[in-house]
């Protein structure tokens, strides 16, 4: 075995909305074939990190280096030509309305692929049954479910067979059913074609069965990364309080009226 | 000393009876409440509003004699001591700067795209491959199908008016059969070309707006980025090559259905005999007038498409922002026009006569 690839490094991130730095010096390294969760209370910036990743915001400083390709200053073409080698889940699907499902996944073949019709339409099944959608081909968005939105634009993620596949919070809203479905899905995605993920999500079940690293955000900078395993195992209070499902703690400033006036706890049951 | 129930009916009274009697120095404030059987969210917030006086002016705050159940409540709800700074409310000069900075990076960020989508049209003419030509039909009879009615009604009845008008004053001088040049002529240079393009913006204009924010707000304009498929292409020229291309069809017609309006008030009121009238109105329309409505109208449209796609691009936030942009692009749209219409009267009237 080789040394793990890097397959994408953000060096130093920093995104400023206003005068608001959301995200203030940020560094990660995904490698070849893992699955990354990126975690962190609400409103810490994960989908910003995602967004200033894929050239999607504007960034205040720092560098991304995706599939060895230094992201800045990166013309027009190559640009795209990195871009087909990945595929990305927005949060709701982000499909196109005025397209049925079966046209959304076809869009970006018949944009970059010289494919005859006949076998476009046959990947269009290919990648529908994968998300098991066979049966939406020919519904528009507006008539799909919120999860079914987000298995369409899944599969249109796939179109390309994209080697880094980036999904933002791809089971909230989710039934657990379907939320375990999707994740089985992007398991067998690694496992079978050594696609590598990044993910941001907070739904507890789906990290354990998923995620083979982490990377914790608060306060605009990197609280945690590695391996699932170690990540829990250091005791950082901000990680072993988002397992115990207690991040909002971190972000409380209240106190309750009874302390503001020095009153002593009732005793319970009294 | 309290008693009774604190809650939201009596809440103010005790406020007001509270706040007279606070102490203005440091020192204990001591709240007696024994006789309190009862208190709500509205009574603890009072409570803790004396408590904020204090810390501000320097007593301190002390409850006594509480109830169990009151005491429940007070553990209850929650409250945050550092309150965090009010937003600052800035001054007269500081806002006319901020917003005539923002009118400054609106404008330019406008001209970018313009430049951007008109100089991607121009070259989509060429490239016939670079051309979505099913979305810009389908764009195209979209608009039309849209605007063919209302621009149609409206302007035979502005036809209609005019006449009248007109008639009004000239037949004063016997020289009725003239309302069929001026009708004409205003038809065809101003109010065609004007009365349409304020109803397309309102109509077309503004769902370029809706649509565009709702793709913003989805995150489809992201999508496309990153599937690599140019927003401009795909969305943009299309919009603007069906607005340039059927504003001035509608004009068309909207000078066709004026110069009606005037030809029936002509015929049912004035007495004057159809052929006349007609070729009255040939007689005074030039290849000129027709030419100049027209290049104006495309102007317009290429304004209202452009001025839609910027409303639209630009909005942040969620759904609820759509409905704002919407009538901000109307409003822009119209304003547009009318003041490249008067800088046009100048050129025709002015300069070029
Ligand atoms: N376009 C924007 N303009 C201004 N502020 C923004 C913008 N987008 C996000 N923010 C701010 O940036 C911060 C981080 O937002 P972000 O969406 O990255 O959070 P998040 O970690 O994904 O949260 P969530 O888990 O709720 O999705 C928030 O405080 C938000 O208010
Ligand atoms: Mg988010």
């Amino acid at each position: 075995m080789s040394a793990p690839q890097p397959v994408l490094q953000v060096r130093k991130m920093i995104v400023r909305y206003g005068a608001k730095t959301i995200l203030n010096g940020v560094d990660m390294t995904v490698n070849q074939g893992e699955i990354r969760v990126i975690l962190g209370g609400s409103g810490s910036g994960k989908s910003t990190l995602l967004k200033g990743i894929l050239g999607l915001t504007d960034v205040a400083g720092g560098e991304v280096t995706l599939l060895g390709q230094k992201m800045r200053g990166l013309g027009e073409k190559p640009l795209g030509a990195l871009m087909q080698r990945i595929g990305v889940l927005f949060q709701n699907g982000a499909l196109f309305g005025s397209l049925t499902v079966g046209e959304n996944v076809a869009l970006p073949m018949r944009e970059h692929r010289r494919l005859p019709e006949g076998a476009i339409a046959e990947l269009v099944r290919m990648k529908l049954a994968q998300v098991d959608l066979s049966h939406a081909e020919n519904l528009y968005p507006s008539e799909l479910s919120g999860g079914m939105r987000k298995r369409a634009g899944l599969a249109r993620a796939l179109a390309l067979d994209p080697e880094v596949l980036f999904c933002d919070e791809p089971s909230a809203g989710l039934d657990p059913l379907t939320s375990a479905e999707l994740d089985s899905l992007i398991l067998s995605l690694r496992d079978h074609l050594k696609m590598t993920v990044v993910i941001v999500t907070h739904e507890l079940a789906s990290i354990e069965a998923i995620a083979d690293s982490l990377l914790m955000v608060g306060g605009g900078k990197v609280i945690a990364e590695g391996p699932m395993q170690e990540v829990r195992s250091r005791g950082i209070v901000a990680v072993d309080e988002f397992f115990a499902r207690k991040t909002k703690s971190m972000e409380r400033q209240d106190t309750s009226v009874a302390e503001l006036f020095g009153l002593k706890p009732a005793e319970r049951g009294a | 000393m309290l008693s009774g129930e604190l809650t939201a009916a009596g809440a103010a009274a005790f406020a007001a009876g509270v706040r007279k009697r606070l102490p203005t120095h440091r020192g204990h404030l001591i709240l007696d409440l024994t006789g309190l059987t009862a208190i709500d969210s509205a009574g603890t917030a009072t409570l803790v509003d004396v408590w904020r006086i204090g810390k501000s002016r320097g007593f301190a705050t002390e409850l006594v004699g509480i109830q169990p159940a009151v005491q429940a409540e007070l553990e209850q709800f929650r409250v945050t001591v550092e309150l965090p700074p009010p937003a600052a409310i800035p001054g007269f000069f500081e806002s006319l700067g901020a917003s005539a900075w923002q009118a400054v990076t609106a404008l330019g960020q406008f001209t970018v795209l313009a430049a951007d989508v008109t100089i991607g049209g121009i070259q989509s003419l060429f490239i016939p491959r670079r051309m979505r030509w099913a979305t810009y039909f389908r764009e195209a009879s979209l608009m039309g199908s849209q605007a063919f009615g209302i621009v149609g009604l409206i302007t035979f009845l502005i036809g209609l008016t005019l006449a009248f008008q007109s008639a009004y004053q000239l037949r004063q001088f016997g020289a009725a059969i003239y309302v069929a040049s001026l009708t004409a002529i205003s038809m065809v240079r101003e109010m065609g070309p004007l009365i349409t393009a304020i109803l397309v913006a309102g109509r077309s204009g503004s769902s370029i707006t809706s649509e565009v924010a709702t793709m913003k707000v989805g995150e489809e304009i992201d999508a496309m980025q990153v599937m690599g498929i140019p927003f401009v292409d795909f969305v943009a020229v299309p919009k603007v090559l069906a607005m340039v291309t059927m504003v001035p069809l509608l004009t068309m017609l909207a000078d066709l259905l004026g110069i009606l309006g005037g030809w029936i008030v002509g015929m049912v009121y004035l007495d004057i005999a159809p052929k006349p009238y007609l070729q009255k109105t040939i007689d005074a329309l030039v290849t000129k007038d027709l030419v100049t409505g027209l290049f104006k109208s495309v102007v317009f449209a290429w304004g209202i498409a452009l001025i839609g796609l910027y409303h639209g691009i630009g909005v942040r936030g969620g759904a609820q922002e759509v409905g704002k942009a919407t009538t901000a692009s109307v409003v822009s749209a119209i304003f547009f026009i009318i003041v490249a219409d008067s800088v046009f009267s100048i050129i025709f009237y002015v300069v070029m006569a």
